[in-house]
C-alpha cells in the first residue's frame, strides 16, 4: 500500500489480540505509513476498535507492534470522549501537560488548538456542558493540540446529527491536509469513501481486504464485503 | 455543664431535651463550646490525616492490580465494620506507659485520640475512593492512557475528576470519627477540659442519669455536624457551577 518513499510509522508483525478465551483480532501483518488516511470498515464486532487500540498502543497482544520512529506522536478520540469535570481549557492543558508541552506554551497551544475547532468562545465552560458535536470537536483540539503524526478515531461521527457530522468531517479533512495520518473506524461507508485514501475490510477479528478507496469500492473479488457495502446505507 | 437536671428519667422527653439544647446553646456555655471545639479538632484532624492516606490509598488500588489485591480488599470491607472499641483498646495498648510506642507519652491526650479516629475511617475513605476511582476509570481509563497518564497520574487526575464524590467520602469519615465514642472513651479517658468530647460527655451524662442532658448533648452534637455539612455542600454546589473554569491547570 505505501509507495516508495512513504515514511512508516507503524508496523505490525504478526499481531493478535485475545481477551480470555476470545480471539478479538487474528494475527495480521500492517503498515501504517505518514500521509494515510485509512478507514476501517466492517460489521460490529469484527475488530475494528480492538484494532485501532491495538495500533495506538493501548491492548496486550501477541507478536510485534513497532514504531519505526524513535517516538510516534501520536493521539486517540474515542467514540464517547471522556473528559475531565473542568473548564474546556483545562482539559486542553491537561493533555498539554501530560504530553510535555512545557507549562509557558500551554495555554497558547490550548487556545489555538480550540480556534482551530471554533471552540474559542467556550474555553470556560465546563467541557460536561457541551453537546454531543461539541465534545467531539473538543476532542479533535485535544488531539491536534499534542501535534500528532498519526491520529486514531474509532467512529468519531457515530453519535452525532449531520450538521456535527459534517463539521467533524471538515475538521478530519484538514488534518489530513496538513500532512497528519489518520485511521478512523466508521460504519459510514460514504464517509469512508470521502474522506480516507485506503479501506480496511474487517470481518470476525481478521483482515479481508485492504484497498485504496477507488479500488475497494470496485472490487467484486470478496462476497462478504459485497454483502456488507449492500447493506449499508448508500452513501449518506 | 452549666445545665442540669434531676435525674429522673421521667424528664427525658424531646421537648425538655430540645428545651435542653437550647439553653445550653444559647447561655454560649464555656464548657460546651470547649467541648465542641475538642470534637471538631480531633475528629476533623482525624479525617485530614485519614483523607491524606486513603485517598491516595484508594485511587491507587483502583488503578494497580498486584498480587493479593482482593484479600486487601476484603480485608479493608472487613475493617469497615471496625469496632471503635476495639481500635481504643489497640492504640491504648500500643501507647500505654508498657507498651511498644509508651515513650511518646500521648496517651490520654488529643493527639492519641486523632491516632484512633484515623485508624477508624481509613478504611471508610479508602474503600470509598477506591470505588469511585474505578467506576470513574470504566469511562476514562483508556482516554487517560491514550494522553499518555502514567498508573500515578490516573490516580491523581480522577481523584481531581471525582472531587464532589470525594467531598462526600471526607464528609462520611468525618460522620464516622465524630459519632464515635468507643475509642476516644478509652485512649483519651474523658478528661474534663483535656480529653473531654461530646460523645464521651454524652456517655458520662447518660451514666450519671441526666438523660435529657444527654440527649441534648447529641442534638448539639447533630447541630454541629449539620452546620459542617451545610458549609461544605453550599461550596460544593457552588463549585460546580462556577469551578470548571477556576480549579487551575496542572
Amino acid at each position: 500500500m505505501k509507495s516508495a518513499a512513504a515514511v512508516t510509522l507503524i508496523r505490525l508483525f504478526d499481531t493478535g489480540v485475545r481477551f480470555g478465551e476470545v480471539q478479538a483480532l487474528k494475527p495480521l501483518n500492517l503498515t501504517v505509513c505518514q500521509g494515510e488516511f485509512i478507514a476501517l470498515v466492517g460489521a460490529n464486532g469484527s475488530g475494528k476498535t480492538t484494532l485501532l487500540r491495538l495500533l495506538h498502543g493501548l491492548l496486550a497482544h501477541t507478536g510485534r507492534r513497532e514504531s519505526s520512529l524513535p517516538a510516534v506522536r501520536q493521539a486517540m478520540v474515542f467514540q464517547k470522549p471522556f473528559f475531565l469535570r473542568l473548564s474546556v481549557l483545562n482539559n486542553l492543558q491537561i493533555a498539554l501537560w501530560l504530553s510535555g508541552v512545557p507549562r509557558v506554551a500551554r495555554l497558547e497551544l490550548a487556545q489555538l488548538a480550540l480556534l482551530r475547532v471554533g471552540l474559542i468562545e467556550l474555553r470556560d465552560r465546563s467541557a460536561h456542558a457541551l453537546s454531543g458535536g461539541q465534545q467531539q470537536r473538543l476532542a479533535l483540539a485535544r488531539a491536534w493540540a499534542i501535534k500528532p503524526q498519526i491520529l486514531f478515531l474509532d467512529e468519531p461521527t457515530a453519535n452525532l446529527d449531520p450538521y456535527a457530522k459534517n463539521e467533524v468531517e471538515a475538521l478530519l479533512q484538514s488534518f489530513a491536509s496538513e500532512g497528519m495520518s489518520l485511521v478512523m473506524s466508521t460504519h459510514n461507508l460514504g464517509q469512508a469513501r470521502r474522506l480516507a485514501k485506503r479501506v480496511i475490510y474487517l470481518e470476525a477479528g481478521a483482515v479481508k481486504l485492504d484497498l485504496p478507496v477507488e479500488n475497494f469500492f470496485d472490487t467484486k473479488a470478496f462476497t462478504h464485503a459485497n454483502l456488507f457495502l449492500n447493506a449499508e446505507s448508500p452513501w449518506s | 455543664m452549666c445545665v442540669s437536671f434531676s435525674a429522673s428519667p421521667n424528664l427525658s422527653s424531646v421537648y425538655e431535651s430540645l428545651h435542653a439544647a437550647w439553653r445550653l446553646i444559647q447561655h454560649f456555655d464555656a464548657d460546651l463550646m470547649r467541648t465542641v471545639s475538642l470534637s471538631l479538632a480531633v475528629s476533623g484532624a482525624a479525617c485530614v490525616c485519614a483523607s491524606g492516606l486513603g485517598l491516595m490509598a484508594g485511587a491507587a488500588l483502583a488503578t494497580s492490580r498486584f498480587a493479593g489485591q482482593r484479600v486487601l480488599m476484603l480485608l479493608l470491607n472487613t475493617l469497615l465494620a471496625l469496632p471503635s472499641v476495639l481500635v481504643g483498646l489497640v492504640v491504648y495498648l500500643l501507647l500505654s506507659r508498657s507498651g511498644p510506642l509508651g515513650s511518646w507519652g500521648i496517651l490520654f491526650t488529643p493527639a492519641a485520640m486523632v491516632i484512633a479516629q484515623t485508624i477508624l475511617v481509613l478504611p471508610v475513605v479508602v474503600v470509598l475512593t477506591r470505588q469511585i476511582v474505578a467506576d470513574g476509570l470504566l469511562d476514562g481509563s483508556d482516554t487517560l492512557r491514550s494522553m499518555g497518564a502514567s498508573t500515578l497520574v490516573r490516580a491523581g487526575l480522577m481523584l481531581l475528576h471525582e472531587r464532589w464524590a470525594v467531598l462526600t467520602v471526607v464528609l462520611t469519615a468525618f460522620g464516622r470519627a465524630i459519632a464515635e465514642v468507643g475509642a476516644v472513651m478509652i485512649v483519651g479517658g474523658n478528661i474534663d477540659g483535656v480529653t473531654r468530647v461530646m460523645t464521651t460527655a454524652m456517655a458520662l451524662e447518660t451514666s450519671k442519669g441526666d438523660l435529657p442532658l444527654a440527649m441534648a448533648l447529641g442534638l448539639v452534637l447533630l447541630s454541629t455536624v449539620a452546620v459542617v455539612n451545610v458549609v461544605i455542600f453550599t461550596a460544593r454546589a457552588w463549585g460546580e457551577r462556577v469551578a470548571p473554569a477556576t480549579v487551575g491547570a496542572i
